[in-house]
């Protein structure tokens, strides 16, 4: 496998493949993602979910999928086209992006990933932030004043809360010497007798809850989905769009979220090593369980209130996620002499 | 006075009682996720009905076999939103229908129209009409929502049948 990897055009191959096996994962996970969110919220509230479409319900997405297909694209009147248009196709490759350097596990030698890049989290920052411009320009181009209100709204929240998002990363990096995602996951310590890769949520457990708290407002999920507040702004960005450019800005949500959950995965809870488990499954496991956290959060909070957001992001989580880092610092100065 | 440093310290709680409060909140919702769950999987299971309760009506018939209804109207004439349609006809001896001297020729019912208020059965001198507790009506075209006398004269459900007997009427 090895040898594969060095050849050129192996190379080439291999990336390509791995691409389309990462993209028919994402779309089918996305699927069950938003099938587990609606069943795991009919269970909070003791009802079963979607449960007709085939066994316990699986084929529900599919359905949904197809009926939204059909649906008629329809462009609002006075609109900005071209922009209208654009908007769901950034969220959508934006929201895919950021799996092109996410590694899933290594198994056997052979890499789960299609690139591993040596600043890997810095591009998924990068990458995820280009959210905010899917949200901000469908909001503007929609012609309609909840739309706009909610891209303002997200654009306010997701420049605020990326901050506090990025910096509680950094001491797993000052911790790690290393923006590489698989330096981080083998990060070994030698503790006593044990001497192995660990969860990093055991150094930097205040950067998790950060992360974690940061990461729900980053992609706009409940309580933090104040972009698209129903009660007050109908659909927010989403007011005036329809069918499969719906689709699209759904699609990228879920994906975001799979992607939080993924970053969460590798950089506070050790990516693919479970004990026993294989890799690949591990990985799979420890995904599926905050995707679970995130509709347990959605199925248990009511959405803050606007000031109430603003004020979290920018008076407790900004210096909280500063006082982390620097105490940190302090830390390894100390242990490393 | 004892309430009072209670309510203070709610009015002003510390961190870590939010903190406790997210907690409890998130408990709460997992122990519900683990709770049996209360849907009633419609089409396959059924809530309960009332005894009483009001569906689609029917016309019933002596133990003889002739009709109750005597064609008096005055079902047609309670009825609130006027979707009962009564012509009546004379009995004879050759064409005896129902025992008294006159019989509904023409009975129908718009069941669009009707609100299950029950109040042609209440009117109704001799009982003729009843309020089963069928409520699953739909139907594919408006024309089929006319109920004619003929599928209104279905022989009731033995439930509705044991309670008006038990009833006398």
């Amino acid at each position: 496998m090895n040898n594969l990897y060095n050849d050129p055009i192996g190379h080439w191959v291999v990336v390509v493949l791995a691409m389309a096996v990462v993209l028919f994962v994402l779309l089918t996970g996305t699927a069950y993602a938003v099938w587990m969110e609606r069943v795991a919220l009919g269970h909070i509230q003791r009802r079963p979910g979607p449960n007709r479409v085939g066994p316990w319900g699986l084929m529900q997405s599919a359905a949904d999928g197809i009926k939204l297909a059909f649906k008629e694209s329809f462009i609002p009147a006075e609109t900005d086209r071209i922009i209208y248009v654009i908007a769901p196709m950034i969220a959508v490759a934006a929201a895919f992006l950021a799996w092109s350097v996410i590694p899933i596990g290594l198994w056997y030698n052979v890499q789960y990933w299609i690139a591993d890049v040596n600043v890997g989290v810095l591009l998924i920052f990068a990458v995820s932030s280009l959210n905010v411009y899917a949200i901000v320009l469908g909001g503007y181009a929609s012609n309609n004043k909840y739309s706009l209100l909610g891209g303002l709204r997200s654009a306010a929240q997701l420049i605020s809360y990326e901050m506090a998002m990025g910096l509680s990363l950094v001491p797993t990096f000052m911790i790690v010497g290393s923006l590489r995602l698989r330096d981080i996951v083998d990060y070994t310590v030698h503790w006593g007798p044990y001497t192995g890769p660990i969860p990093l949520i055991l150094l930097t457990p205040i950067g998790f809850v950060i992360y974690m708290i940061s990461a729900v407002a980053e992609t706009n999920r409940t309580p933090f989905d104040l972009p698209e507040a129903e009660q007050e702004l109908i659909g927010g960005f989403l007011t005036e769009y329809s069918g499969l450019k719906f689709v699209m800005y759904y699609l990228a949500e879920y994906v975001n979220v799979i992607t939080a959950s993924a970053l969460a995965t590798l950089v506070f809870f050790g990516g693919w090593y479970l004990w026993f488990v294989p890799p690949v499954l591990a990985f799979f496991l420890k995904v599926v369980f905050f995707v679970f956290v995130y509709i347990w959060l959605r199925g248990t909070f009511p959405r803050l209130r606007y000031d109430m957001l603003m004020r979290l992001g920018w008076k407790v989580l900004l210096p909280l996620a500063i006082v982390n880092v620097i105490v940190t610092g302090v830390i390894i100065v100390l242990v490393q002499g | 006075m004892a309430d009072e440093p209670k309510k203070a310290d709610h009015e002003n709680p510390s961190v870590l009682d939010d903190i406790g409060a997210l907690a409890k909140g998130l408990k709460t919702t997992l122990g519900e996720y683990f709770s049996p769950q209360i849907t009633t999987e419609y089409p396959e299971e059924k809530s309960p009905r009332s005894e009483r309760y009001r569906g689609r009506h029917y016309l019933r018939r002596y133990d003889n076999g002739l009709e109750r209804c005597i064609g008096c109207e005055l079902c047609a004439a309670a009825c609130p939103v006027g979707c009962i349609l009564v012509i009546a006809a004379e009995n004879s001896d050759e064409n005896r229908v129902s025992p008294g001297e006159r019989y509904a020729k023409t009975y129908e019912i718009n069941m669009l129209r009707c609100i299950f208020c029950g109040y042609c059965e209440d009117a109704c001198p001799v009982q003729a009409i009843v309020l089963g507790p069928e409520y699953e009506l739909s139907d594919t075209s408006r024309e089929k929502f006319i109920y004619t006398k003929e599928k209104l004269l279905e022989p009731l459900p033995p439930d509705v049948q044991a309670r008006l007997d038990s009833k006398g009427k």
